[in-house]
């Protein structure tokens, strides 16, 4: 439970099409009966890859070109819906190491922050640009930069932002929030005892 | 002054600054569940950490309770087995759990403000993205994940950023039939499912002021599905009243001070928001959703919208998608399409206030043959005034299922759900592929008036044209 500093993401991009894409879609609610985030991995988007006799139905995550990328490129408000950590979860744990989109949903973000996932995000021409270049080279190999906020790959460059805060979380090794958190019990104590209680209130 | 109720929630609770820039901000409230709660207390083991403030989480058990039987240990052993990992956190860590047997069971979002234990002025947190349901009480309520959830079990704390506020107003008197998740589904039609990231939504206005709590709790619950992680009212004579008697909210003397007190946090008049939204309440049609987003929605006598004449590239593509999967043609009406299955219930409307409505529209009708029809009140104390006012007694005659209170068909954790593409008339707030359980099962979101016009007409009904009573 230490966490490290993430400044540089390399990897194969993937595409997964569609705006809002919700929770329910990266992890299905069958899949979240579990007291523990072990049984996760490669569930990712299952429903979305895979017919209800286990067939695949060709979704890019598949597609052997594809095949070991670690950062999705993704649409509109991706990770809407449920506030499921298991969604953040599954997807790190199917190997994937950073999100790029158009905007994220809050929660998606909060967790994905709170568990080191970088969500990045990118304007609708750069995201175009982005996959119709892995359409035809999905070999290449990127660099998500998150101290010069850069998606590029030889000549290629796209400016990505994420909020500061967040930002500084990766680079500093502080997105894992707890310690920072009990650093200051001192002064949560002190709020404590001037903030009311449900049933000691008064 | 010139503070909104979300800035001065904030600033009462907020404890510091992080090094990174984020705000420590103390947690007032926060309740917990069997879904997204055991890998957080497992994190506090790992780490070696107690509960900081153990009387400051309240827990109970919802999404994988089944709604038929409830006797233990139910079929599903991995439900039991997290219902037995709730029962042992809350016992070694010192945490009130309102457990199946204690009479004060049912959906977190319907405990928390039914016990009294949300009250205004508050930050309150849980697991679940519909506790943004709690700022009708007017609090500043969000979801959060299970690593936040840690957390605040170890440190009574999250390291957040603020949001933005936007003033949602709505104007004038609600129609005949037009109810809080008519509501709900309108602003979000209009905003789009994504036009509150950013965004806390503060609901004002006449229709707002004159709406009862169950329907304020119905509106901020939608808030999430709009992108607004929170939603809130800001607290008035309806919210006081609600309050008083419940057994946590204070009593006696201590009570005119909390009023006192919770009033303080009212935006005020003068409060600078960043943005500002105004409807008109009387544009507001009893409104359901076609496709597979919550903004996919239309009034019940309009007609489905074609992709053909959505400018937006993106938009378009999400719309064709939506009808494929929805099996719906753009121009057709949805009155008059058969539904396999009506659902009243879950954290958005299986309050006594949906009951009361609907259940003088059931007396002595039927639901259409072929229909399943499931009632599940959303929590014990609901199923209980509803059995003693005789509501659950005009449900099961009508022919519904009156079933045991939990989150039942909203999502696909317990035995309740879709099978194959069965079309689902339901009162819950998800309509995602796959939401009800079947990978292929359909939704369409509406009211429990609405729900109950297509229970007893066999499909998608004006609930104007069906009761004459309404």
């Amino acid at each position: 439970m230490k966490p490290t500093r993430i400044c540089k993401i390399k990897g194969k991009l993937v595409p997964v099409p569609g705006a809002n894409m919700d929770t329910d879609r990266i992890i299905p609610a069958r899949f979240l009966k579990c007291i523990t985030f072990d049984e996760l991995a490669g569930k990712m988007f299952y429903d979305e890859r895979f017919n209800a006799d286990g067939s695949p139905k060709g979704h890019p995550i598949d597609a052997p070109q594809y095949a070991g990328s670690t950062i999705i490129i993704g649409g509109e408000n991706f990770g809407c819906g449920s506030s499921r950590e298991h969604a953040p979860q599954a997807i790190l744990r199917s190997g994937i190491r950073a999100i790029v989109a158009e905007s994220f949903a809050e929660i998606f973000f909060g967790n994905s922050s709170g568990t080191g996932l970088p969500c990045v995000c990118a304007s609708p021409n750069d995201l175009a640009e982005i996959r119709q270049q892995i359409t035809r080279h999905p070999e290449t190999v990127w660099t998500l930069d998150l101290e010069t906020m850069q998606l590029s790959a030889g000549t290629e460059n796209h400016p990505v932002r994420m909020p500061e805060e967040p930002r500084e979380a990766f680079l500093q090794g502080r997105w894992d929030s707890v310690a920072e958190l009990l650093k200051s019990r001192e002064a949560v104590e002190e709020k404590a005892s001037t903030l009311p209680c449900p049933h000691t209130v008064y | 002054m010139r503070k909104t109720l979300y800035q001065k929630v904030w600033d009462a609770h907020a404890v510091g600054k992080l090094p990174d820039g984020r705000t420590q901000l103390f947690i007032a409230t926060h309740y917990v569940h069997e879904v997204t709660s055991p890998q957080a207390f497992a994190m506090l083991r790992e780490l070696g950490l107690p509960v900081l403030h153990p009387e400051r989480t309240f827990a109970t058990v919802d999404h994988i309770i089944p709604t038929d039987n409830q006797s233990e240990p139910f079929a599903d052993a991995r439900a039991q087995a997290m219902l037995d990992a709730l029962r042992n956190n809350c016992k070694q860590f010192g945490i009130r759990f309102f457990d199946l047997p204690g009479g004060q069971q049912g959906i977190v979002h319907m405990v928390g403000p039914e016990l009294g234990i949300s009250q205004p002025g508050m930050t309150i947190v849980c697991g679940d993205s519909h506790t943004a349901t709690h700022g009708a009480m007017g609090a500043v309520a969000m979801g959060i994940g299970s690593t936040q959830v840690r957390d605040v079990l170890a440190a009574q704390s999250l390291a957040m950023s603020p949001l933005k506020v936007r003033r949602v107003r709505i104007e004038g008197q609600l129609g005949r039939g037009v109810s809080a998740k008519d509501v709900a589904l309108h602003i979000i039609g209009r905003l789009g499912a994504q036009g509150g990231l950013g965004y806390a939504y503060e609901f004002a206005g006449s229709a707002i002021c004159s709406m009862g709590m169950d329907g304020r709790l119905t509106l901020c619950n939608m808030a999430i599905e709009g992108g607004a992680r929170c939603g809130y009212v800001n607290p008035d004579a309806t919210t006081f009243e609600y309050l008083y008697g419940r057994p946590f909210a204070p009593s006696g003397a201590e009570w005119d001070a909390a009023v006192q007190r919770w009033s303080s946090f009212s935006s005020d008049a003068d409060a600078v928001y960043d943005d500002e939204v105004s409807l008109d309440a009387a544009d507001i049609e009893p409104t359901i959703t076609w496709g597979i987003s919550p903004d996919m929605s239309i009034g019940i006598g309009e007609a489905i919208p074609d992709p053909h004449e959505e400018p937006d590239a993106q938009k378009r593509a999400a719309m064709q998608t939506a009808l494929e999967y929805m099996q719906l043609s753009p121009g057709d009406s949805l009155k008059g399409k058969a539904v396999d299955v009506v659902f009243i219930g879950s954290c958005t409307n299986g309050r006594i206030s949906d009951f009361r409505t609907v259940a003088p529209l059931l007396k002595g009708r039927h639901v259409a043959q072929g229909i399943k029809a499931l009632a599940v009140p959303g929590s014990q104390e609901t199923a209980r005034q509803c059995e003693e006012e005789g509501i659950a007694e005009i449900f099961r005659e009508a022919g519904f299922e009156w079933r045991l209170p939990g989150c039942s068909m909203c999502l696909a954790m317990n035995p309740d759900r879709l099978e194959g593409s069965q079309l689902c008339a339901s009162t819950s707030n998800r309509n995602f592929k796959g939401r009800q359980g079947s990978p292929t099962g359909r939704t369409l979101l509406m009211s429990p008036t609405l729900a109950a016009a297509a229970a007893v007409s066999g499909k998608v009904s004006d609930p104007r044209e069906v009761f004459s009573n309404l």
